[in-house]
């Protein structure tokens, strides 16, 4: 007993000084305009963009290997703050400014198979196994990770409906010279 | 009462003969009456009926949801016939959640909450309390709930109610009528009000061009000392809450900010006598006076409309159309908004319906701008609209937001005076559309950046536990099968 008690704890202090050690020496020097661009993400991991995360795609902007563009979900706005903040000119007139959408699940063909729940990178998603799960919508931002996991196409993506509230006025026309 | 100068401020071409002298008439019962849930600033109302249902004028169709909302009546007695989506009384055009009415005739109340004897023997809050349950919102055009805005006597001192019966847009003389037909009412909804918010003084003001309404509200007023019924200039936009506060206090409103903090709690005149018949009758807001006028309609009316009539439905109670209108305008000419058809219901801020003709449209072709500066001075707010319009043109929206292009509350002054027709007030409203947009977005992303950092804390805080059980795991079996080596070697 002591003995066992005695060698976890010899191995124990000794494997912590040489992470220790080695996170001290062999540490990544962390990037601070990569640091910045990542806090100008949305930060919801979702991937769409094609790197892993936002960690991932603030690397390759810092790198200058990717468009200001490159952030669906995040539309115009964080398109703007990154070229701002790059000072690169990005075309944004014809930036595509998708449409938001959020993810619905058919019940019927929802097996309870979990794979969505899991996916889901903001808990958007509530079920347990072989339960029919169901989609909180107003914590679902869009990704369609779920969608693309899902093996009985049981979700589907739907357009979030333009309302009263959020509709607005289009700049006056070309023709309005100044 | 000692008046103070406005800044700025245009001289429109009034027009308001076409209907001044049009004594207010109730609209014969449509066939069918659309309430939309939303008549009013805030959260939708929630439908409290079902289809097949039965009731009577004044019933409670749609309960109020939240600290700013209102609910909706019956404006007849009827049959509920469909709860469905009809096209919104809105320039987008945009469907919106309406209960549909089919009227059975009769046009008979419910049984109404009981009149209130003595209202000033009250507190304030049972006042509110009756008022939001009536469903009466800001009849002027604001649509803003009237019990939330008389509970700011609760949070400050409120020296004067402000009983705006100025009526500065072109074309509207629905609350002239009102104020020459209903004086009594309007004066009596007025001191209950001011009642409610613990004002000590009332302050009724009518521009000089009203003098029917002036000398009625004069007459209706005596014997009141709270009150003083007062003469403004004619001067658009002097209807507008902060520019009325500043005509009779000559203290300007601070930017984002309500006229109670100056002491002064602005009411339209409408929204008085609405409170005095819920009141004193217990009658929730069921109709109101909508001026229906324009060179393209036949005859000029005020109407005192059902809620929920369709728009069509006045105009042909007006001898319909004279000639192609080019414009529909929901409101004054002035801050009224095109409107997508005539097949859209009145709602509680509907002021005025007008058919302008091509003449009094005057759509013309835009030029460059000559910097004569002519918006620079009438602007009332005292902004720069050739400056605004020129970064948001650019697409610099936060340069326009730094010189004030949110605190523009889009009295289209500067577009009626600018020479060179620059559609000024448009690239504002879109302006702040879009800045109002992007506020929205920015709160949705930190809200999806929070939602994801939980998961991650949360995948992390299982990962540790799932550690830690197997370490202790682990440590049990070594301990299980220390004991029995020990056994094993003795
Ligand atoms: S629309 Fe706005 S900028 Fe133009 S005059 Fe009115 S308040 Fe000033
Ligand atoms: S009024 Fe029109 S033309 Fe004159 S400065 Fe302003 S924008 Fe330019």
């Amino acid at each position: 007993m002591l003995i066992a008690i005695g060698s976890l704890a010899a191995l124990g202090a000794a494997l912590g000084t040489v992470l220790g050690v080695a996170a001290r020496y062999l540490a990544v020097e962390e990037d601070p305009l990569e640091v910045e661009l990542a806090a100008l993400l949305p930060g919801a991991q979702c991937g769409q963009c094609g790197y892993v995360g936002c960690g991932q795609a603030a690397a390759a902007l810092a790198r200058g290997e990717a468009p200001v563009t490159l952030c669906t979900p995040g539309g115009k706005s964080v398109a703007e703050a990154l070229s701002k903040r790059l000072g690169v000119k990005a075309d944004l007139s014809d930036h595509e400014e998708s449409v938001p959408q959020y993810a619905f699940v058919q019940e019927e063909l929802c097996i309870g198979c979990l794979r969505c729940t899991n996916e889901c990178t903001t808990d958007a998603i509530v079920g347990a196994p072989k339960q029919i799960h169901t989609v909180i919508r107003d914590n679902c931002h869009g990704c369609a990770k779920c969608f693309k996991i899902c093996p009985t196409e049981a979700i589907k993506m739907c357009q979030v409906p333009v309302t009263l509230g959020d509709w607005r006025w289009n700049k006056p026309g070309a023709a309005a010279l100044q | 009462m000692r008046l103070f100068p406005i800044r700025g401020g245009i001289h429109p071409k009034y027009r308001k003969e076409l209907t001044s002298e049009q004594p207010i008439v109730a609209l014969p019962m449509p066939a069918r009456l659309y309430l939309p849930l939303q008549q009013h600033i805030g959260a939708p109302a929630e439908p409290v009926v079902s289809v097949g249902q039965k009731v009577r004028k004044g019933d409670l169709l749609a309960r109020g949801q939240g600290a700013v909302s209102a609910p909706t009546h019956a404006s007849t007695s009827g049959v509920v016939v469909e709860i469905t989506t009809v096209t919104a009384p809105h320039p987008s055009g945009l469907p919106q959640l309406t209960i549909i009415l089919e009227p059975d005739g009769k046009d008979e109340w419910t049984d109404l909450p009981d009149p209130i004897e003595d209202p000033f023997s009250l507190s304030g809050d049972a006042i509110r309390e009756r008022v939001a349950s009536s469903g009466i919102v800001g009849l002027g055009g604001a649509t803003f709930p009237a019990a939330v805005k008389l509970n700011l006597g609760s949070q400050q001192k409120i020296e004067t109610l402000l009983i705006n019966g100025a009526e500065c847009e072109p074309y509207l003389t629905c609350d002239d009528r009102l104020m020459r037909e209903y004086a009594a009412e309007i004066v009596d909804g007025a001191r209950i009000m001011a009642h409610a918010l613990g004002a000590p003084g009332i302050v009724i003001a009518i521009e000089r061009n009203k003098p029917q309404a002036l000398e009625a509200m004069r007459a209706a007023a005596a014997g009141f000392d709270a009150i003083e019924v007062i003469d403004v200039p004619v001067q658009y936009p002097m209807g507008s809450e902060r520019h009325l506060t500043q005509a009779i206090t000559g203290r300007e409103t601070p930017a984002k900010k309500l006229t109670a903090e100056l002491g002064v709690v602005v009411h339209n005149v409408g929204t008085a006598r609405a409170v005095h018949q819920s009141v004193r009758f217990g009658r929730p807001l069921t109709r109101r006076v909508v001026t229906v006028s324009g060179g393209a309609v036949a005859q000029g009316k005020n109407i005192e409309v059902p809620l929920g009539a369709m728009v069509s439905e006045l105009i042909a109670f007006c001898g319909g159309l004279r000639e192609e209108p080019r414009r529909i305008v929901n409101g004054g000419p002035m801050m009224g908004q095109p409107l997508p058809s005539l097949e859209v219901p009145v709602v509680k801020g509907t002021s005025g319906i007008l058919a302008l003709t091509v003449a009094e449209a005057n759509e013309r072709p835009t030029q460059p701008c000559i910097r004569c500066g002519g918006c620079v001075t009438i602007c009332p707010c005292g902004l720069v609209p050739v400056e605004m319009a020129a970064f948001i043109r650019k697409d610099n929206l936060d340069a326009a937001a730094g010189i004030g292009v949110t605190d523009c509350f889009s009295c289209g002054s500067c577009s009626y005076i600018c020479p060179s027709h620059i559609p000024l007030v448009q690239y504002f409203n879109y302006a702040k559309g879009e800045l109002a947009a992007r506020d929205r977005e920015r709160r949705r992303l930190d809200r999806v950046k929070t939602l994801s950092e939980t998961r991650v804390e949360r995948l992390e805080r299982q990962a540790q536990a799932k550690r830690e059980a197997a370490a202790a795991a682990a440590a049990a079996r070594k301990a299980a099968s220390v004991p029995s080596e020990n056994k094993a070697s003795q």
